[in-house]
């Protein structure tokens, strides 16, 4: 009985039905689709995307041209020249990040001991033309004050777990 | 201005008059069709995202309205690039041979009652003709690129087209059985009755078999071995690009629309009233056009085809031509000496395949209760 049954179900495709029963549950779920550009899942303040140097309150650039995080890099992508200011404190004078090279590991930000350079939660930047993937030391410096409001609530946020 | 126009009109020889008015007529069908092909290709995309839990397309216009409108612009600008070798002539003749029988067929295809191009007697025959034809386009379209990938795809896919068609054909046989007539309006007409009258309850198997074979016979998955994206390049269209391409899949998605159809005037009773001789529900929905149930029965067989191809894997290549030639032509032949039988016997064939159902029916139920005593591992 129980051979013959199986047999007629094969006949009657039963476990196909089966199968078109479980896709037309699915197509009436809800969809999980975030619509991006509308829409934005939340982001964690550690998210690691475009770098940026920050400054002191008093306006005064935090990079004391330690080059740890040149040496840190594993993909080499940071290269540092610095040189002696007139009031006898060590600067760079070229700090540029080669955002082609960068892997975005986020360890120049952990070996700073100044927290110069970090990495902001901007996931959104693209580059037009060859030459503009170079984050140069002023284009960093200048998105770090534009997003230093966000820059330190992320750091504070994140501070009790360092 | 309208009189000059009808001057004209009246002014032109009667052939010529007959030839612009079938001319309009096949515009009428063709253009909804064109663009009806258009947003299949936009449904069958957001019908497989829903499935998978996606939305699919929804960027172009309104929920990704316009998607098939922007698809067809880019295809239609890309180069048409014919292979170094390749036969010119039937390279571009290929995509036009499998286009022009997916279309020619929907002359005879009866929309409602009395509504249809060309109300010949010997549709059912005619439309077999035309949807064999469409092998060719695939052969020659495999044949004339001079690759030999496209070669041994345009093998698989032929080879598969016609083991179905047969199958197919041998359905038709017992549809043409129990209507005594070849042509589309009488079958629809010989339906009349209740919707237990339509023909997919009486003859059954060959239902499930005719849109099966449908599905195989369009290439559509789960028989899409000619195709199948996933592991093998597309097939006898490799070396096709730009419009060639396109009118490709302009044939087998208007293939696709047309085996709905036909499923719907063979199996679903066509035009006629899903609720005749339901005693209330027949009253209210007397004034519904047939084109409505029409189009609407054949949205059922369109969304079954997007449905299949979401939720079966792909079948390998032996087991199609085994599904083919070793159950389905069978089935179908047994079947049709049964019915044979039960006509010239003067039975009443109709309730053959309502006993079959209601038999195995009633087997499948035994089985459940004869299994639920001893659990079965396997």
């Amino acid at each position: 009985m129980k051979a013959l049954s199986s047999w007629i179900k094969t006949w009657y495709l039963s476990e196909l039905w089966a199968g078109l029963a479980l896709t037309l549950r699915y197509f009436f779920k809800p969809k999980i689709t975030v619509y991006y550009p509308e829409e934005k899942t939340p982001k964690s303040p550690r998210f690691r995307g475009l770098h940026a140097q920050r400054r002191y309150p008093n306006g005064e650039e935090r990079c004391i041209a330690c080059k740890l995080c040149e040496a840190i890099c594993p993909a080499l992508a940071i290269t540092i020249d610095s040189e002696m200011r007139e009031d006898g404190t060590r600067r760079t004078t070229r700090y540029d990040i080669d955002l082609f090279k960068c892997i975005y590991c986020g360890f120049c930000e952990e070996v700073c001991p100044v927290d110069a350079i970090v990495e902001t939660r901007i996931s959104e930047f693209h580059f037009e033309k060859r030459g503009e993937q170079i984050m140069t030391k002023e284009k960093l410096l200048a998105v770090g004050d534009k997003y230093e409001a966000q820059i330190a609530a992320d750091r504070a946020a994140d501070a009790p777990y360092r | 201005m309208s009189e000059l126009i009808l001057g004209f009109w009246n002014g032109l020889w009667p052939e010529a008059r007959l030839v612009l008015t079938s001319l309009f007529w096949v515009l009428v069908i063709m253009v909804p069709l064109i663009v009806a092909v258009g947003f299949y290709t936009l449904v069958e995309r957001k019908v497989i995202g829903y499935i998978q839990g996606r939305v699919g397309p929804n960027r172009v216009g309104f929920h990704g309205t316009f998607q098939w409108l922007a698809d067809v612009l880019k295809l239609v600008l890309k180069e048409f690039v014919i292979p170094a070798n390749a036969n010119r002539f039937l390279f571009v003749i290929a995509p036009i041979i499998s286009l022009v029988p997916a279309f020619s067929a929907w002359a005879a295809v009866p929309f409602a009652d009395g509504i249809v191009l060309a109300d010949i007697n010997a549709a059912l025959l005619y439309i077999l003709a035309l949807t064999g034809m469409g092998v060719y386009g695939v052969i020659i379209a495999g044949w004339a690129s001079n690759s030999k990938y496209a070669f041994l795809g345009a093998m698989r896919s032929a080879a598969q087209m016609v083991a179905y068609e047969i199958a197919m054909g041998f359905a038709l046989v017992g549809v043409l059985m129990a209507a005594k007539s070849l042509n589309l309006g009488d079958i629809v007409r010989a339906q009349e009755g209740s919707i237990f009258h339509w023909y997919w309850l009486p003859l059954f198997p060959l239902f499930l078999v005719y849109f099966i074979s449908g599905v195989a016979e369009t290439n559509r998955a789960p028989f899409d071995v000619a195709e199948g994206e996933s592991e093998i390049v597309a097939g006898f269209h490799v070396e096709y690009s730009g419009t060639g391409f396109a009118v490709f899949f302009l044939a087998e998605y208007a293939n696709m629309i047309l085996v709905s159809a036909l499923s719907v005037v063979f199996f679903l009773g066509g035009w006629l009233n899903p609720f005749a001789g339901v005693p209330w529900l027949e009253d209210v929905t007397a004034g519904v056009p047939g084109m409505v149930w029409f189009f609407a029965k054949m949205a059922i067989f369109i969304y079954a085809f997007l449905w299949f191809r979401a939720t079966f894997p792909r079948y390998r290549y032996d087991q199609i031509m085994r599904l083919g030639w070793k159950v389905f032509i069978p089935v179908t032949i047994f079947w049709l000496v049964v019915m044979g039988l039960f006509i010239v016997m003067n039975w009443p064939w109709i309730n053959l395949g309502f006993t079959v159902l209601g038999i195995s029916i009633v087997l499948i139920l035994l089985g459940r209760f004869a299994g639920s005593k001893t659990p079965v591992t396997t």
